[in-house]
């Protein structure tokens, strides 16, 4: 007589292993026609270890008990006016950027992780990448309701699923994931799975969370907290993969070491957003950007690829530029946002005078040569009535789709430029990173759908900016862009408040 | 190869080519060591543009906020075409003088460093 109760081995076995069976008449090859054209080898799928030892009975269950208290907390912050609590109304922007610029990815991180969840032969892979693709689901959930209080009460959160394909800085992290999704599964596991959630994503997520912490904003806490068993699973997953393809075949390593490279300069120039965040929009500080790289990708990073030394792994390409660029990129992009002010669909803001000597102290080789006297330019013409808004749109990076911002590093005053000819086309580039992305695989980004290139040939609406941010963008100009000074948002604070 | 991809000779659509700016090409301009412009514009232009209504009528509204824009002498003015040093001409249509579709024209005024010295 069968047990009333199986033991946890058992279940374990039955409700993930056992779901695959041998085909009698069909061809594997055929049943998952995309595991091979990478020229990944897998040997032996039965040597994947399962990172979760997790059901998904039991996986229902923890999840429903976690959401029931999250959710409490998201009620208990609406009925008590959360929104009073932050700091500064400046913060909330913050907020903005993640539910514009994160929270879709969220989403299609959901969408890439189901389609890999079919496409591999080795059923503890797919069980895996299910349970990521729904996890990732529940983020993008959550997030949302996290902060749709917020849209009650401020600007810049009504149209972010509609901006997510259009507006010219949402592209970077857009294009970002339709790069990862139309790469194969492998590729997709070592971008997504490895770079971005192992090596990364403490980099997104402390600052955030901490962030959050730092200015009062309990609901995007609870969020974090919740969230965080989740993400440390997607980490262990992460490396899951990379060992296993490094142990399968030594003709995986060359392959994977490549999209290490890539993945992780196209996630550290994603990170640019993270740094200008941190550096310029929080109102209470958690600490600098750099400070931030080196505690979370140089040190711990570091063991990391230590670790992977064995495999024949090393550190990223260009990790040795980007230990340069931590004291630069923050200021650099925030500059932009700044000067683009007038198409962001969120405030921007000059730092005020205690904020500039902190960014002096964190910054002493860079701050106050570099980046001190553009913002001692722009208040002179604010002090001039002639707020500066940029005139022109930016020549932008084929690969990474940011305007091309970035400097040289042994020259910061001049911005960096690489470009290539492809089939008599010219392209451009912010680094050698990126163009080496490109120059490996042309036929892929020759697609990009530049954002500035795209206004010009009239896919954007237009023909005037105005037309394009407020029709095609659909931001309520005047609300949702300029400078935080004289916003809406900033009346109504002031309002709340009762301040003048 | 061009793209690792699971269709064999996959090729890409080039979504940016000439023929798709309605009788424009693109032009970019930057400024050397004046970052009050965070990055390099980007102009639709016709190619017959001259190079002096580049100058005169098309970069100026962009880079005239700039402290220093109304001190630039143009004689003294050095420039780079894609990389290469260049003279331009300025009564010579842009695409006769070889600036052509995604070109980018950087230029350099080295008397002039830039807000407070400081390259901005």
């Amino acid at each position: 007589m069968a047990a009333k109760k199986l033991s946890l081995k058992d279940k374990y076995s039955l409700l993930t292993r056992d779901l695959d069976w041998e085909f009698s008449y069909q061809d594997r090859k055929e049943a998952f026609p995309f595991e091979a054209f990478e020229g990944i080898k897998i040997t032996d799928w039965s040597k994947w270890e399962d990172p979760f030892r997790l059901t998904m009975d039991a996986y229902w269950k923890y999840q429903a008990e976690k959401e029931k208290k999250l959710y409490a907390i998201f009620d208990a912050f609406a009925q008590n006016n959360g929104q009073l609590n932050v700091s500064d109304p400046r913060y909330v922007n913050a907020i903005k950027l993640f539910l514009t610029g994160i929270s879709p990815q969220e989403y299609q991180a959901h969408q890439g992780f189901a389609h890999i969840g079919r496409q591999y032969g080795g059923v503890g892979a797919r069980v895996a990448c299910q349970m990521q693709s729904l996890d990732e689901l529940r983020h993008v959930q959550t997030q949302v309701h996290a902060m749709s209080h917020y849209n009650k009460f401020f600007d810049g959160f009504q149209n972010w699923s509609h901006m997510q394909d259009r507006v010219w800085y949402l592209s970077v992290p857009t294009s970002f994931f339709h790069d990862a999704r139309s790469a194969g599964p492998f590729e997709f596991l070592v971008a997504i799975g490895f770079s971005f959630e192992y090596v990364l994503t403490n980099l997104l997520f402390v600052p955030f969370m901490s962030g959050a912490a730092y200015n009062g904003d309990m609901a995007t806490v609870t969020f974090g907290f919740s969230a965080q068993s989740d993400e440390a699973r997607h980490m262990t997953l992460g490396l899951e993969v990379i060992k296993f393809l490094l142990e399968q075949h030594e003709d995986n390593v060359p392959i994977v070491q490549k999209w290490i490279d890539k993945w992780f300069w196209r996630g550290t120039r994603l990170l640019s957003l993270v740094g200008m965040m941190m550096d310029y929009m929080l109102p209470n500080k958690v600490m600098s950007w750099q400070e931030a790289w080196e505690i979370y990708f140089e040190e711990a990073g570091g063991a990391l690829f230590k670790d992977l030394a064995r495999y024949g792994i090393t550190m990223p390409k260009y990790a040795e530029l980007v230990e340069k660029e931590k004291e630069h990129v923050s200021h650099q992009t925030w500059w932009t946002f700044y000067t683009h002010g007038h198409a962001a669909g969120f405030h921007t803001w000059i730092p005020t005078d205690e904020e500039m000597d902190w960014l002096s102290e964190k910054y002493p080789n860079t701050f106050d040569k570099y980046y001190r006297p553009r913002w001692e330019l722009a208040r002179k013409l604010e002090a001039e009535g002639k707020r500066f808004y940029t005139k022109a749109l930016p020549q932008l990076c084929t690969t990474c789709q940011i305007p091309m911002l970035f400097t040289e590093m042994d020259d910061p005053t001049q911005i960096s430029y690489r470009d290539t000819v492809y089939k008599g086309e010219r392209y451009h580039f912010c680094s050698d990173g990126c163009c080496d992305i490109f120059k490996d695989e042309p036929e892929k980004y020759v697609q990009s759908w530049l954002p500035v290139h795209q206004i010009f040939q009239g896919n954007c609406g237009g023909p005037g900016v105005e037309q394009v941010l407020g029709e095609y963008y659909k931001m309520n100009l005047g609300a949702d862009n300029l400078d935080i000074k004289g916003s809406p948002d900033e009346k109504r604070w002031k309002q709340w408040k009762g301040v003048a | 190869m061009p793209v690792h991809a699971y269709t064999p000779d996959y090729s890409g659509e080039v979504r940016d080519r000439v023929e798709n700016f309605h009788g424009n090409q693109i032009v970019y301009l930057g400024w050397d060591h004046h970052l009050m412009f965070c990055a390099a514009f980007a102009f639709p232009v016709p190619p017959t543009l001259t190079f002096r209504q580049l100058r005169d009528e098309v970069m100026v509204e962009a880079f005239e906020p700039h402290p220093e824009w109304t001190q630039i002498d143009w004689e003294r003015t050095t420039w780079l075409l894609n990389g290469q040093a260049f003279e331009p001409q300025p009564d010579v249509a842009l695409i006769d003088q070889g600036i052509d579709h995604k070109s980018l024209l950087r230029f350099q005024t080295p008397d002039l460093k830039g807000f407070q010295d400081a390259g901005v």
